[in-house]
C-alpha cells in the first residue's frame, strides 16, 4: 500500500466485525463528521448487530485496568491524573518545553490530534509543535541525514521507519518504562511491527482496517442483489451483475507518485485468502518470493477480476482506465449506482460528506471481503502508523509515554475518526458505531489480523517497485514479467 | 504595409517620468516604425488566437474555482456557461482557519521572497560587471564554470546545505531559505546580466573611463540605467521562482512559523487529497501577487526602450 | 536577539527581513567603498566584485556537485559479519563504499533507465525549441500593439502559477472519462464534439511524453516572450532605421535585422529553458508520477535519492552526473557564442 493509504487510515475507520461477516452497521453519522463522546453512548446502544463475541476484547489480559479508565469515559479526571502523576514522576523537567512532532497528517485532519495533545500540555506544561507535511516520506530522510531530525516522527509505514533507522541509527530505543507500558497495552503483534532489528522504536498509533467491499444498499435493493457472505455468493453476485450487462467492480489506483498502491492491497488480500497467513509472513521476509507459485497464483486469481474486461472498470472505462482513475474516485460511482462494488478500506466512508448516510439502511455501506479458502478462517488486512523518537529529553519521553496510554487512545478516539490497537481503548469512546465494530474485531483474538505486507517490506519494494510494476501490469504487462521485476528490486542483503 | 497610415499612438502612459522632448519624438517615431514591422491585422489576429489558446487552460481553472463542488466533480468547466452556478465556497474553504488561514503564510512568503530577490540580483550585478568589463586572468574559465553550475540540480545540494546550516545553528530561521535561494538564483542571474552587459557598446564604457570614472561610477551611472530591463526581467523570474518554490521551502522552512504560501496551498487538498477543489481557489489566491508584480514591472521594459535611445 | 533567529510576530518577521537586507547592503557597500580608489591593484578589484559570489557558489553548488560526482562511482554495500549477517551498531547497518561503474552500468543496461534517458533528451530538445519559437513570434506579433500589455500578461500568466496549480489546470485538459459519459477534460470533450473516441492522453505511450512537454512549453513560453520582448525593444534604433532606409520591411526586417540583433538573448533563453526542463521534475511527478514510460532523469533522481535509502544514493548521483553530461553540448555552444561576441566587441 502506500503513504496515501496510510494517511487515509488516520481518518475514519468505519469498520466491520469480521465475525458478523458483513457490516450490519447503523451509525448514521458520516465518518467525516466529528462526533463528540456524548452521542457515542446513545449510538452504541442502537447497535444491534454487534456480535456476541465482541465482549472478548475487554476480557483480554491486562485490560482490566484499561477498561476501568476507559469506561470512566465522561469523567476521566482521575484517570488522567494517574498517567499524569506517573509521567511527572518519571520526567520532571518538562514545564515550558516544546516537542517537535513531524507527521504526514495535515489540515484539516490534524485538528483532532492537536486537540488531543492539549491534555498532554495541561499535565506536563510542555507544548507539542505539530508539523504535518504531505512530503513526509521524502523529507524525513533529508532531515535525518542533515542532522536536523524532529523530536518525534509519526511514520506511515514500518518499512520506511526501518529504512531511516538502518541508514542513520538516529532513532532512539524506547525508554524501558515507555516500552513496558506499550507492551502492557498493545498486542505483541503490534509492538513487533514497531520493533526494528530488536530495537523497540515505534509506538503503534492508529490502526486501519482494509478488508471491505463498499456498495450502495439502495442499488442492491433496486436491482435485487443481496450482500454476499462467502466467496461463492460473491462469485454469484458478480455473475448476476455481468448477466445484467454491467461491470461489477470499479477500481482506481491513481495516487500521484504513489500510483499503484491500491493493487498491492488487492494482492495482499488474495495471498492471505489463497495461500494463508503463514505464507504471507514468509512473503514479507522474502523467504517466499514474488515469483513463487503461491504468489503467482494469487496474482493470477486476482487478475481474473481486476484485469477482466467484463468485471472492470464500471463507471470509468476499460481495464486500463484503472491506472488513471484516482483511488477514491469510485466513491461517487458507488453512490450514483454506476458501479456496484469497490474494494476499499474502512475509512473510505470519509470520502462522503455529511449528507451521505453510511450504514445498512443508508446510501453506502460495506461488507467483509469474504474468505476464498475456508482453511484460513477470517483474515483481516490492516495497517497503521508508528511514532518514534529522535531525542532523549524529558518532555519527549513524557510525550512518548503518553502515546502508549489508554488515556491518549481514548481522548484521541473521542475527537473522531480514530481507532487503535491499544487494548485500553474502550469502544464506547469511538463515536461512530461502525468504527466501534472495527475496533472490536481488531481486539478480537479469534480474527487473523495481518499487517499490510508492502508497508513492512523494504521501501524499495513496497513503496516503489510494487507500485510501478502493478501500474504497468494493469496497463498490459504480463504476470511473469511483473513479478520478476519486483523480485529484482529486492535489496541485496 | 505602408508606413504612416493608422498610426498607433505612442504609449505615453508608460512614460512615468517627464521625458526629454527629443526622446519623446524618438518614441513617436518608433511607434510609427512599428507599423512597418509585423503588425498587421493578420499578425494581430494570430496574436489574439495564440493568447486565447494560452489562456483557456487557466480560464478553465478560474471558472472551476467558482463552481460548486458537486458540479465540478462530474462535468467539465465549460458546462458552467449553460449550467450557471457561482459560489465562493472554494475561496472560503481555502481561507478558513481550519485550513490554517492563508494570511500568515502570505506574510512568510513575502518575508522570504523580498531578500531572496534583492540579494542575488545585487551580487550578480557585481559579478556580471567583473566578468564583462574587468579583464583578468582566468576570466573566461571562471565565467564558464559559473554558467555550468546552473545545471547542478537543487536536489543534490539540499542535504549538504542543510548540514552546513545545522552546524551554524541557523535552522528554524529564515536565513537558510534566503541563503539557498540566493545561491540557486546566482548562476542564471550572472549569466543573464552578463549577456545584457556585453551588449552595451564598449565605446560608452570607454568614454566614461576616459572621463576618469572608476568602476563604481561606471557601474552605477553608466550601466545601471541601461540594465533596467534586464534587471527587471530577472527580478520577475527570481521573484516567481521564489514565490512559487515548494522544494526549497519544504527543506529549509518546514515549521509552521516559517512555512510559505505554496507549502500551505499544497496541503489544502487535505491529507487524502479529497478536497482538491480548494486547490483551484488556492492557486488563484497565490497568483494575485505575482501577477500584480508582473503588470507593474512591465512598464520598466518600456522605459528600457527609451533608455535604449541614448545609445543611438 | 530571539527575534533575530526565530521571529514569531508579523512585526518581528518584517524587522528581520529589513535587517537582513541592510546587513547585505552594508557588505556590498563596504566592498565597493574599499575597492573604489585609484591605484588599487586589479586583483583586489576582481576579488571584491567576485568574492561573495564565489564563496556562495563554491559552498552551495560546487561542493555538493563534487560530492555527487564522487558518490556516483560509489556503491553502498552492507558489511557482512563472520556470522553471515549484517552488522548493526545502535540500529544502524554498517556499510562500506565500493568504487566502480556499477551505477552507470545499471543505468545504461536496464530497459527502464534507457527509456528515461530517451525521454529526457526529448524534453531537452523540444521544450526550449517550442517555447522559444513561440515566445519570439508572440513577442514580435504583439510588440507595440495597442493590446501589448494585456496580451503579454496572458501568456505570462502560466509562469505565475505554481506547479501545483499548473498540474490541476492540465488535469482539466487531459482528464479522461469513458466514451458515452460526460467528459471533464477539455481535450477529450473536443474529440467527442468532433465525433471521435476519448483518449487516455497520459497513458498513450509514447505520445504522453509529448503531452507533458506541452505543459512545460505552456509554462516556459512566458519566460521566453518576456526576455525576448525586452531584447527586441533594446535593439538600437539606428540599426532599424538604417535597415529601413535600405528598404527592409516586415518579415525581411525581422529575419535580417531583429533576429541577428537579439541573437545573444535567444541563445540565453534557449539555454536557460533547456537547463530548466532538464532539471524540472514537477510536471512529470505531479501528472504521471513517472508511470506509463514518461519518467525523466530528474524525476528518477528524486525518487532514487529520497525514497530508496542508501541503495538509491549512488544511482541518484549517477543520474545527476548524466544530467550534467547531457547539457555539456549546450554549454559548449554557449561558450562559443560568448567567444564570438567577445571578438565582435
Amino acid at each position: 500500500m502506500s503513504r496515501t493509504s496510510a494517511r487515509k487510515s488516520i481518518t475514519a475507520v468505519a469498520g466491520i466485525s469480521a465475525l458478523s461477516l458483513f457490516l450490519a452497521a447503523c451509525g448514521g453519522d458520516s465518518p467525516t463528521t466529528t462526533t463528540n463522546a456524548g452521542t457515542s453512548t446513545s449510538s452504541a446502544t442502537s447497535s444491534t448487530s454487534a456480535p456476541a463475541t465482541s465482549g472478548g476484547a475487554t476480557s483480554e489480559g491486562g485490560s482490566t485496568e484499561a477498561t476501568e479508565t476507559g469506561s470512566g469515559g465522561g469523567g476521566d479526571v482521575g484517570a488522567e491524573s494517574d498517567w499524569c502523576n506517573t509521567v511527572k514522576g518519571l520526567y520532571p523537567d518538562t514545564d515550558g518545553k516544546t516537542v517537535n512532532l513531524y507527521t504526514v497528517i495535515t489540515a484539516p485532519e490534524d485538528t483532532p490530534y492537536i486537540e488531543t495533545f492539549k491534555s498532554f500540555t495541561e499535565c506536563t506544561g510542555a507544548t507539542v509543535n505539530y508539523e504535518g507535511s504531505k512530503e513526509f516520506e521524502a523529507q524525513i530522510g533529508v532531515r535525518v541525514s542533515s542532522g536536523n531530525p524532529p523530536d518525534v516522527a509519526v511514520f506511515p509505514q514500518p518499512g520506511l521507519m526501518r529504512q531511516v533507522q538502518e541508514s542513520s541509527g538516529a532513532m532512539l530505543e524506547l525508554k524501558p518504562e515507555v516500552a513496558e507500558n506499550a507492551k502492557k497495552y498493545f498486542p505483541e503483534d503490534w509492538t513487533n511491527y514497531g520493533t526494528i532489528n530488536d530495537q523497540f522504536l515505534g509506538i503503534p498509533n492508529n490502526a486501519d482496517f482494509k478488508s471491505l467491499v463498499w456498495y450502495s444498499p439502495k442499488t442492491f435493493e433496486a436491482k435485487g442483489y443481496t450482500v454476499p457472505t462467502n466467496w461463492q455468493e460473491l462469485q454469484d453476485l458478480q455473475a448476476k451483475i455481468v448477466a445484467a450487462g454491467e461491470k461489477p467492480w470499479c477500481i482506481g489506483i491513481e495516487s500521484g507518485e504513489a500510483t499503484g498502491w491500491q493493487l498491492t492491497d488487492w494482492l495482499e488480500e488474495y495471498v492471505l485468502r489463497t495461500a494463508g497467513p503463514d505464507v504471507y509472513d514468509q512473503w514479507i521476509s522474502h523467504e517466499v518470493t514474488f515469483q513463487d507459485p503461491q504468489i503467482a497464483d494469487a496474482l493470477a486469481q486476482m487478475g481474473q477480476v481486476v484485469k477482466n474486461p467484463e468485471m472492470v472498470n464500471a463507471g470509468f472505462g476499460d481495464v486500463s482506465s484503472i491506472a488513471s482513475t484516482q483511488f477514491n474516485a469510485p466513491s461517487a460511482k458507488i453512490l450514483d449506482g454506476t458501479c456496484t462494488l469497490t474494494r476499499q478500506a474502512a475509512n473510505f466512508g470519509s470520502n462522503y460528506d455529511a449528507s451521505v448516510k453510511v450504514g445498512e439502511d443508508g446510501d453506502v455501506n460495506a461488507f467483509y471481503f469474504p474468505p476464498i479458502s475456508e482453511d484460513f478462517g477470517q483474515t483481516v488486512l490492516g495497517g497503521g502508523t508508528f511514532t518514534a523518537a529522535f531525542a532523549d529529553r524529558d518532555e519527549v519521553n513524557a510525550l512518548m509515554y503518553y502515546l502508549t496510554t489508554p488515556e491518549y487512545a481514548n481522548t484521541r478516539a473521542k475527537a473522531g475518526n480514530y481507532i487503535s490497537a491499544n487494548r485500553g481503548l474502550d469502544p464506547v469512546n469511538v463515536p461512530v458505531v461502525v468504527q466501534q465494530e472495527a475496533l472490536e474485531t481488531l481486539q478480537d483474538p479469534e480474527a487473523t489480523f495481518r499487517f499490510d505486507a508492502s508497508d513492512l517490506m523494504p521501501a524499495a519494494v513496497g513503496a516503489d517497485a510494487e507500485w510501478k510494476q502493478f501500474t504497468a501490469w494493469i496497463t498490459g504487462q504480463d504476470d511473469a514479467t511483473t513479478l520478476a521485476n519486483i523480485d529484482n528490486a529486492w535489496p541485496a542483503e | 504595409m505602408t508606413a504612416g497610415s493608422g498610426v498607433i499612438p505612442p504609449r505615453i502612459e508608460a512614460v512615468d517620468e517627464k521625458p526629454v522632448s527629443a526622446r519623446k519624438l524618438k518614441a513617436q517615431l518608433r511607434a510609427q516604425d512599428a507599423k512597418t514591422k509585423l503588425s498587421s491585422p493578420w499578425a494581430s489576429g494570430v496574436a489574439i488566437i495564440l493568447a486565447i489558446l494560452w489562456s483557456i487552460p487557466t480560464l478553465g481553472l478560474f471558472i472551476t474555482s467558482f463552481r460548486p463542488v458537486e458540479d465540478l466533480r462530474d462535468t467539465g468547466w465549460w458546462n458552467w456557461f449553460t449550467n450557471f452556478h457561482v459560489t465562493l465556497d472554494n475561496y472560503e474553504g481555502a481561507l478558513s482557519t481550519t485550513n490554517g488561514g492563508l494570511g500568515g503564510f502570505f506574510l512568510n512568503t513575502f518575508v522570504i521572497t523580498i531578500p531572496a530577490v534583492i540579494i542575488p540580483i545585487s551580487l550578480a550585478l557585481l559579478a556580471a560587471y567583473a566578468f564583462a568589463w574587468i579583464p583578468f586572468k582566468g576570466r573566461n574559465i571562471l565565467f564558464v564554470a559559473v554558467f555550468a553550475l546552473q545545471i547542478v540540480p537543487i536536489q543534490v545540494t539540499l542535504i549538504p546545505l542543510q548540514t552546513i546550516f545545522v552546524s551554524l545553528d541557523l535552522q528554524n530561521s529564515f536565513w537558510p531559505v534566503w541563503i539557498s535561494h540566493t545561491i540557486f538564483g546566482l548562476p542564471l542571474a550572472i549569466f543573464l546580466l552578463h549577456n545584457f552587459m556585453t551588449e552595451i557598446p564598449r565605446s560608452i564604457i570607454e568614454a566614461a573611463r576616459v572621463d576618469g570614472a572608476g568602476h563604481v561610477k561606471i557601474f552605477f551611472v553608466v550601466l545601471m540605467p541601461l540594465l533596467i530591463p534586464a534587471i527587471a526581467a530577472f527580478a520577475i523570474f527570481q521573484f516567481l521562482w521564489v514565490w512559487n518554490d515548494l522544494l526549497v521551502a519544504l527543506v529549509f522552512a518546514p515549521s509552521p512559523n516559517l512555512k510559505p504560501l505554496t507549502a500551505a496551498v499544497a496541503e489544502l487538498s487535505g491529507t487524502k487529497g479529497t478536497q482538491w477543489e480548494l486547490l483551484s481557489s488556492g492557486a488563484f489566491i497565490s497568483i494575485i501577487v505575482p501577477l500584480i508584480v508582473f503588470l507593474s514591472l512591465q512598464r520598466y521594459f518600456v522605459r528600457g526602450l527609451l533608455a535604449g535611445g541614448v545609445k543611438g | 536577539m530571539d527575534w533575530f533567529m526565530s521571529p514569531t510576530s508579523a512585526g518581528e518577521k518584517l524587522l528581520v527581513m529589513v535587517v537582513a537586507i541592510l546587513i547585505f547592503v552594508a557588505i556590498v557597500g563596504i566592498i565597493l567603498w574599499a575597492i573604489d580608489r585609484p591605484k588599487i591593484p586589479n586583483w583586489v578589484v576582481v576579488v571584491g566584485f567576485l568574492g561573495p559570489v564565489t564563496i556562495a557558489l563554491a559552498g552551495g553548488l560546487l561542493y555538493p556537485a563534487v560530492g555527487t560526482v564522487i558518490r556516483s562511482f560509489q556503491k553502498i554495500q552492507n558489511v557482512i559479519g563472520p556470522d553471515g549477517k549484517r552488522i548493526l551498531v545502535n540500529g544502524k547497518v554498517t556499510t562500506e563504499k565500493v568504487f566502480g561503474f556499477d551505477n552507470y552500468s545499471r543505468i545504461f543496461t536496464e530497459d527502464g533507465f534507457q527509456r528515461v534517458l530517451l525521454n529526457t533528451v526529448a524534453w531537452v530538445i523540444l521544450v526550449p525549441l517550442l517555447a522559444t519559437s513561440f515566445g519570439l513570434i508572440y513577442a514580435v506579433l504583439v510588440d507595440r500593439t495597442r493590446f501589448e500589455k494585456a496580451a503579454k500578461a496572458l501568456v505570462f500568466l502560466p509562469m505565475a502559477i505554481s506547479m501545483v496549480g499548473a498540474s490541476i489546470i492540465w488535469k482539466f485538459v487531459y482528464d479522461y472519462r469513458q466514451a458515452g459519459t460526460t467528459q471533464t477534460g477539455l481535450a477529450n470533450q473536443l474529440l467527442v464534439w468532433l465525433g471521435l473516441e476519448p483518449v487516455q492522453f497520459l497513458q498513450a505511450d509514447p505520445w504522453n511524453t509529448l503531452f507533458l512537454i506541452i505543459v512545460m512549453v505552456w509554462i516556459q513560453a512566458g519566460f521566453a516572450m518576456t526576455v525576448l520582448s525586452a531584447a527586441i525593444k533594446a535593439v538600437p534604433d539606428d540599426i532599424i532605421e538604417a535597415a529601413q532606409l535600405d528598404g527592409a520591411t516586415g518579415l525581411k526586417l525581422f529575419m535580417r535585422v531583429t533576429v541577428p540583433s537579439i541573437r545573444p538573448s535567444v541563445v540565453v533563453v534557449l539555454t536557460t529553458i533547456a537547463m530548466g526542463s532538464l532539471k524540472a521534475f514537477d510536471v512529470v511527478r505531479t501528472m504521471t508520477g513517472g508511470n506509463f514510460n514518461t519518467s525523466v532523469v530528474a524525476n528518477e533522481f528524486y525518487t532514487q535519492t529520497f525514497r530508496q535509502g542508501d541503495a538509491g544514493q549512488g544511482i541518484g548521483a549517477a543520474l545527476a552526473v548524466i544530467l550534467f553530461i547531457i547539457i555539456i553540448p549546450v554549454i559548449m555552444y554557449n561558450v562559443r557564442q560568448m567567444r564570438l561576441s567577445e571578438e565582435m566587441r
